[in-house]
């Protein structure tokens, strides 16, 4: 089995990373950096649950080599609350009742906090449009969306 | 603890620094290595067990691959490195091939797209590509490197059947080269799915027009069509109604007839062949009549 050292930025802090050149990125913040948040759900890039920064941009998880992360930066669910206080998507949605089993929530966190990084006040069809790769079977994606659109006006 | 879904088997990831290196390497590996850029479609391949490789050969540092320019004589260079998302919003795109815009938008979910490749989606010469009906209308011209060197190949001579390609063993495609679009001309992209947005093509249809003296009815029709045959291809024959009899809502009618009995669809789990076939004819009658209704204004 062919390994790699990487050098890279997690939520502000700088790994060096021993990994199998067949892991992805979700398997390596999961099982060699602990950051279980992201989550692992059909590994084929569909349903979102994996989703994370990558150099400012969101990105599947599972979609990504960690050989290839080598200088990147990532953010994951983990790095957005600061100082033990929920940023302010985080803390929207949990009010609206956007979280129910909590599977798809962190991956739905980043694709939100990517959108209105880039688009501070969307519509609804917009936030709909950015949440197309996150799958969510619980909350019918309403309440989701009203926390989101609640977070743009925070 | 069993794992559904394990992760990609055992492979070697290789970063050539050059094309030269990448195209040798490529050519000496024929058939156990694999060029990928986003890996959205070979990775979940993989995963399947439907692609078996030992070399994964990252081209995303090789030169041009990120190229992304207009040139008002040349036209757009698109490097293979280029996520869809980066096209989609890029300005000059959306100012000259707002289909090409509008295909790449169709593809997948936002998060996705930030990994997709247009190159890649070419590459992968699935039937159900999104993006390569448009390029193909476009007149898209791919910059490969192989082992003797740079060429060229135009997208309508790339395809040979489902996945498979002209590519030849140590080739790299670097980028697409989409010419200067003819002038007013007026594209849309139009996609079945299983639902609105996110899922892959059960029928996807690219249509452009633009204002041409040089044929009887005035204007020249590009139609390709995808999901609906072995490879993305044109329907020539609806394309040569359009430019010879006066467009009308008949002849736009008729011309989606015979688009219909271009294509050669099959039965899977997204849609019937009879499906298909019926939803070629009005996806491409939609979309005629929209990319009419806009030239004729």
């Amino acid at each position: 089995m062919a390994y790699q050292r990487i050098t890279l930025t997690v939520n502000d802090l700088t790994e060096t990373v021993d990994v199998p050149h067949n892991m992805t990125l979700l398997q390596m913040l999961r099982q060699k950096l602990s950051l279980t948040g992201t989550k692992n759900g059909c590994s084929a890039g569909e349903c979102g649950a994996c989703t994370v920064l990558m150099n400012g941009e969101p990105v599947n998880s599972c979609m990504v080599l960690a050989a290839e992360c080598e200088g990147a930066t990532i953010v994951t669910v983990e790095g957005l609350a600061k100082n033990g206080k929920l940023s302010k998507v985080q803390e929207a949605v949990a009010k609206a009742g956007g979280v129910q089993c909590g599977f798809c929530t962190p991956g739905m966190m980043i694709s939100a906090t990517a959108l209105l990084e880039r688009n501070p006040n969307p519509t609804d069809e917009e936030i709909r449009q950015a949440i197309v790769g996150n799958l969510c079977r619980c909350t019918g994606y309403f309440r989701i969306v009203n926390g989101i659109k609640e977070a743009a006006k925070m | 603890m069993i794992n559904p879904h394990p992760g990609l088997p055992e492979l070697e990831y290789v970063k050539p620094a050059t094309l030269v290196e990448a195209s040798q390497f490529l050519a000496e590996h024929n058939g156990t290595a694999k060029p990928f850029s986003g890996g959205t479609d070979c990775f979940v391949r993989l995963r399947d067990g439907v692609l078996k490789v030992d070399y994964l050969v990252d081209i995303k540092g090789l030169d041009g691959t990120k190229e992304l320019s207009f040139d008002p004589k040349k036209g757009l260079t698109i490097g293979a490195a280029v996520p869809m998302n980066k096209v989609a919003t890029n300005k000059d795109v959306i100012a000259h091939y707002p289909n090409l815009a509008m295909a790449a938008n169709s593809v997948a979910s936002y998060q996705l797209r930030n990994r997709a490749t247009i190159v890649g989606n070419i590459c992968n010469a699935s039937p159900a590509g999104d993006t390569i009906g448009t390029c193909m209308a476009l007149d898209g011209v791919l910059n490969v490197h192989g082992t003797d060197g740079f060429r060229q190949i135009p997208l309508n001579s790339f395809f040979l059947g489902p996945g498979r390609t002209v590519l030849k063993p140590g080739d790299v495609v670097i980028s697409i080269t989409l010419p200067v679009p003819p002038a007013g001309m007026v594209g849309v992209y139009k996609k079945l799915g299983r639902n609105t947005i996110g899922d892959l093509s059960i029928v996807g249809v690219a249509v452009l027009g633009y204002p041409n003296s040089k044929s009887p009815s005035g204007y020249t029709f590009r139609i390709a069509l995808a999901s609906v045959a072995p490879v993305p291809f044109e329907a020539l024959k609806a394309e040569a109604l359009l430019s010879e009899k006066k467009i009308t809502e008949e002849t736009i009618a008729q011309a989606a007839d015979i688009a219909m009995e271009s294509v050669t669809p099959i039965d899977d789990v997204r849609g019937s062949a009879r499906y298909r076939k019926l939803m070629v004819r009005n996806l491409t009658r939609e979309a005629i009549t929209e990319v009419w209704n806009q030239l004729s204004k």
